[in-house]
């Protein structure tokens, strides 16, 4: 049985574990028909054209985690943002582990959507909010609202700011041999509010994953949001992460996607800008070797007059590795000042790696800034020379230039600790000490 | 200390260096001057060790041992520095990190420890106020955002603070003021001893007047052709190069 019809038929058993008269579950069974007709997507379509889901089908994936497993925080406190203090919503194997996490119900809710969808003083919440940005016919998409039952539920009332920022973090055991998660998060930010988030994937064995996550968020007038994705996983890891921004007047979002392991990544990251004056920022780090494959997909739709975007990629792709950056910015006709900045640069560090990028702009609007630019390149011989000439051996020079190709995308992150903690994975993942921290 | 010996060097098969033969001795100050595109730039990026050029003929070698095969973080280990005519930037990494990471390197190279932090401290202190150079300076990226001036200062600053047995300073008083030439000029004369050597490249007679040589060559098209003590390089700022190539083609 290949993974769509096991999928099919275990919705039948996931109805025997939820609530039917749940107004969520009209949306379930909505989404599991369009699953079902439009099935995984493949490289004809031009979105996919890149990527292929094919090997991961063939895969037995177990798609209920038959039991909850304890871990000892000691085992993997090295995935967590541990240098500062955090409220942590963690998933083991998908099933929520209190004793690794510390929600809040005080001015703000960081708890989890099985509470969010069951208990009434959320229901207004899911109401107005849930599945409302995220796409309704994409099938990914719709497969992950078919099976939606858990995941990170994140409000912040009007003028509110969470004492501190928030991990979310998903663990897999190896308990299953192969194991598939559909996490769903909603993340509510209220006018003038604030939250910064930090997500992380993290397989603990060489037992094959396949997550399919969705997460949607919504900033409010004079909302901010900091959202950062810290993909490190291991090389049998493979994450579809479909992500729906919807921004009001005057918020600003952050989006940081950092890049470095797993086996295959395909990041949907969406902006939808239904207001004015509205700033988005979406900034990747890609470092990959092996034969890791990383797809960005983004989307900008600028639908109101004077919004900005910032768009800024940067990729290093070693050995075998492949990435795909494609970039749509969508300019509505009544959308003008708008000004929509895209870079997207990549160092090759292997004959055999390959990256295909692609800007694709559609402005219907006259009076707009619209930048993209997209490099492909190898490093620059004269630099490695002025390095080298300095007493500095070629591989560390080497590491040093591509730290200082990708260090401005790690300006703007607003969290230190983040910033430290990416510059230690980038050192090592470059496999280099220089005399300092970088 | 530095002998080249019939020298020909090129780039993509474009023969540059045509044989070129030098000798600069310990304590020894060489000036190197000719019209553009003579050499004088491949000549110092050949002796630091570029590796897109190919060395044809002809030997390098300090101290008796020969350079040809040696990277160029080698040749540093052994000593020898090039100030950049276009210093390039690093963002992300400040000018203190930098230096630290080159001094290491250098003397892990020779199989000693790191430079303990508050020696380091001390000589970058030291060595910044030579040079004139402000502390906030220091923790800037490296060459991001500097003024002309500023690159050309914080080279002889890196020079001062590696100590090199021969320093090659490529146009370094290019894009310089006066006040800016003089600090440079004081930076690398106080570097001037008995155990170092220096060659200036330079375009015009100016920096010469601070930095002054013991002897001038005069480099066109890939050769040596005429080799003087100072006097040679006012004769070449009255008379310019013309004569010299006309010299030359005799």
């Amino acid at each position: 049985m290949d993974l769509k019809d096991k999928l099919l038929s275990s919705f039948l058993a996931f109805e025997n574990n939820v609530d039917l008269e749940n107004p969520v579950h009209e949306i379930r069974s909505e989404a599991i028909k369009n699953f079902e007709e439009k099935g995984f997507p493949s490289k004809k379509e031009e979105a996919w054209k890149y990527t292929s889901l094919n090997s991961l089908q063939k895969v037995d994936f177990s798609i209920f985690p038959k039991q909850e497993n304890t871990l000892e925080y000691k085992d993997i406190k090295k995935y967590f943002l541990h240098e500062i203090d955090t409220y942590k919503i963690v998933f083991v194997d998908g099933v929520y582990s209190s004793y690794l996490s510390e929600t809040t119900h005080d001015g703000v809710d960081v708890c989890l959507m099985s509470s969010a969808f069951t208990k009434p003083m959320f229901r207004q919440v899911i109401d107005v909010y849930f599945n409302q940005v995220a796409s309704k016919d994409e099938s990914l998409t719709t497969l992950n609202t078919a099976f939606c039952k858990e995941g990170a539920y994140i409000y912040i009332p009007k003028n509110k700011m969470p004492k501190k920022p928030i991990q979310i973090l998903h663990l897999a055991t190896g308990n299953e041999a192969a194991l598939m998660l559909q996490p769903r998060n909603l993340v509510v930010v209220e006018e003038n509010a604030e939250v910064q988030i930090i997500e992380r994937h993290q397989s603990l064995t060489e037992n094959e994953v396949f997550t399919n996550s969705v997460t949607e968020i919504f900033a409010a007038k004079d909302a901010n949001v900091d959202y950062y994705k810290v993909q490190n996983d291991a090389n049998t890891a493979s994450l579809v992460d479909n992500t729906y921004i919807s921004q009001k007047d005057n918020s600003v979002v952050r989006v940081h996607t950092f890049s470095f392991g797993g086996k295959l990544i395909r990041n949907n990251l969406n902006f939808y800008q239904n207001g004015e004056r509205i700033d988005s920022t979406l900034k990747g780090v890609t470092i990959l070797g092996e034969k890791q494959h990383v797809d960005h997909h983004t989307l900008v739709h600028h639908a109101q007059p004077n919004c900005e975007s910032h768009q800024d990629y940067k990729g290093i792709f070693g050995e075998k590795s492949t990435g795909v950056f494609n970039g749509k910015i969508i300019v509505d006709k009544i959308a003008q000042k708008t000004n929509a900045f895209q870079q997207n640069n990549n160092i090759l560090i292997s004959d055999k790696a390959t990256i295909n990028t692609k800007p694709q702009l559609e402005i219907f609007a006259d009076d707009v800034k619209c930048s993209h630019g997209c490099t492909i390149g190898q490093l620059d011989d004269e630099a490695l020379f002025y390095l080298r000439s300095r007493g500095i051996p070629k591989k560390e020079a080497t590491a040093l230039m591509m730290y200082a190709f990708a260090n401005n995308v790690l300006e703007s992150v607003r969290i230190p600790e983040v910033k430290t903690r990416i510059n230690k994975i980038i050192a090592n993942k470059l496999g280099v000490r220089v005399g300092f921290e970088l | 200390m530095l002998e080249i010996k019939n020298l020909h060097a090129s780039i993509e098969d474009k023969k540059i260096l045509k044989g070129i033969n030098l000798e600069v001795n310990a304590g020894e100050v060489h000036a190197i001057m000719g019209p553009n595109g003579s050499g004088k730039s491949t000549l110092a990026s050949v002796i630091a060790g570029k590796e897109e050029f190919d060395i044809k003929k002809g030997t390098i070698s300090l101290d008796g041992e020969d350079l040809e095969e040696l990277a160029p973080e080698e040749r540093a280990h052994k000593g020898i520095f090039l100030s950049f005519q276009y210093p390039v930037e690093i963002p992300g990494v400040t000018v203190t990190n930098f230096i630290k990471t080159a001094i290491n390197e250098s003397r892990k190279a020779r199989g000693l420890e790191d430079m303990p932090a508050n020696q380091m401290l001390k000589l970058i202190r030291e060595k910044s106020e030579l040079l004139e150079i402000d502390r906030k300076f220091l923790s800037r990226s490296l060459n991001e955002g500097f003024s002309g001036g500023e690159k050309k200062r914080n080279e002889i600053f890196q020079m001062a603070m590696m100590e090199p047995k021969l320093a090659i300073l490529d146009e370094t008083d290019s894009g310089l003021d006066i006040d800016a030439l003089r600090i440079v000029a004081n930076g690398v004369n106080k570097l001037r001893g008995k155990d170092n050597a220096i060659i200036v490249i330079t375009h015009y007679q100016r920096l010469l007047d601070y930095i002054v040589p013991d002897f001038v060559h005069v480099l066109h098209d890939g050769k040596i052709v005429k080799s003087g003590t100072k006097e040679l390089a006012l004769e070449l700022e009255e008379k310019g190069y013309d004569w010299i190539k006309q010299e030359a083609t005799v």
